[in-house]
């Protein structure tokens, strides 16, 4: 832009200007609506979201006075146990990231470490460039980030695939956002042995375990999705349902409830096909049963103990 | 009378025209990209314009989103051959179509000698006319 274009378009010092319809012109309300609506619980999340979208703008607003500040890094990394949201949250970010207008596109692309480390020497470089290149313009995320660095093997590739994001994500900051996301104690270890990658990440996000209650508010949402709904006795068993399987192994949060709830469409189904005979009404093909919910293997362990 | 000041290649799309910037350049990628055409980045030091086969910097990148991706690529042509000529070519793999559709110059080298025209005496008094690159008088690599 040339010197005369730009004095057109700055506005003087004085001139007042609407955080209010800004924030209406790009629809960021909307969104962030919407994630406090669909994601429960979470609220380290949704503050930290929120942090970033005031930032990005207020910069906005910043830019009509000319006022030009470094983009703003926002690599991020998100832990937490698994089922706790953050693949989610990573494609809800590109959402939000390409409202404000800070990625031009706003796709999401989701790898693990074998597409970005190659088999062979020489294999690697062109992997991880080729999906950087995808990824331009949106959200790269990277599942199980801590897969990429081995210690206990000098001669892994994956170092060199590390080399290559560090290098794009200082790079081409403003063409591409990096999301790491991956357990708490593995990523930590991770970040220890690769201090370049925890100094180029300004925002280190972890994602809480649900509690009781924000589980079953979540099943409720799931079942909704899907057109079904628990009556209210069946309510009352998966209340139940929920802090035993909790205490049991392998607990998954959000995703082991999507678990225990396929398992119940399987049962109701099940059932409704034993009442032959019997003319079925809507309400009996949405509704899942205390019944569906109580043959769970998880009640029958809570009793031999 | 100096026909083509400069001595400027004139091939393939945009060529009668200042070069384009980088955003210029990025606009007609994205152009190439939401047809869902292959982008991908040549060079030669051979631009005679019989040479249709450039050398490929890389390979064709499918299923891009963004012309940033390939902005980069070129950048890092034009790092690794600053003196040599680098084309963008889109590929329309439509089935029936499969041809490039799209290509335009988007580095030259500093000092471009043109072409020559040599004249070759025929039988009767016949003349055969070709162009002949000034530049490939020299060896690759030494030409620019």
């Amino acid at each position: 832009m040339d010197e005369a274009k730009l004095a057109e378009t700055t506005l003087p010092d004085d001139a007042p200007v609407d955080l209010e319809a800004e924030l209406k012109s790009s629809n960021v309300q909307e969104v962030l609506d919407k994630l406090d609506r669909e994601l429960i619980g979470l609220k380290p999340v949704k503050t930290r979201i929120r942090e970033i979208a005031a930032l990005l703008l207020v910069d906005r607003l910043r830019k009509k006075f000319a006022l030009s500040s470094e983009t703003p890094t926002l690599h991020m990394c998100f832990t937490g146990n698994p089922g706790t949201g953050k693949t989610t949250v990573a494609s809800r970010m590109a959402e939000i990231l390409h409202r404000l207008g800070y990625v031009r596109e706003g796709h999401l692309v989701t790898v693990t470490r074998d597409d970005l480390v190659g088999q062979y020497i020489g294999h690697t470089a062109p992997k991880t460039k080729e999906v950087i290149k995808k990824a331009m313009g949106g959200v790269l995320f990277i599942d199980e980030a801590y897969y990429l660095y081995k210690p206990e093997n000098e001669r892994d590739y994956g170092a060199e695939s590390i080399e290559i994001l560090l290098q794009v994500m200082e790079n081409n900051r403003d063409d591409l956002v990096v999301i790491l996301a991956g357990y708490k104690d593995r990523m930590d270890k991770f970040f220890n042995s690769n201090p370049g990658m925890r100094s180029r990440i300004a925002h280190h996000v972890d994602f809480p375990d649900y509690s009781p209650d924000e589980l079953l508010a979540i099943a409720k949402l799931m079942l909704a999705q899907q057109n079904y709904r628990f009556s209210a006795e069946g309510e009352k068993a998966f209340a139940e349902y929920i802090p035993l399987r909790m205490k049991m192994d392998h607990f998954a949060n959000a995703r082991s409830i999507r678990n225990a709830l396929d398992r119940s469409r399987l049962r109701q189904a099940n059932r409704l096909f034993a009442t032959k005979g019997r003319k079925l009404s809507r309400n009996d093909l949405i509704t899942i049963e205390a019944e569906d919910i109580m043959v769970s293997r998880v009640f029958e362990e809570q009793d031999k103990k | 009378m100096m026909t083509n000041p400069g001595n400027r290649l004139t091939q393939g799309q945009f060529s009668f025209l200042p070069d384009l910037t980088d955003e210029q350049i990025s606009a007609q990628i994205k152009y190439a990209l939401k047809n869902g055409w292959a982008v991908s980045v040549e060079y030669t030091d051979d631009p005679h314009p019989r040479n249709t086969y450039w050398e490929m910097f890389g390979m064709p990148m499918f299923d891009l989103k963004d012309p940033g991706g390939i902005l980069m690529e070129i950048n890092n042509c034009r790092k690794t051959f600053p003196n040599h000529y680098i084309r963008v070519t889109a590929f329309n793999s439509t089935r029936g179509v499969e041809s490039p559709t799209m290509s335009y110059l988007v580095n030259r080298p500093k000092k471009e000698p043109g072409f020559g025209v040599s004249r070759q005496e025929g039988e009767g008094r016949s003349i055969r006319y070709t162009v002949h690159s000034y530049a490939t008088d020299k060896p690759e690599g030494e030409r620019y």
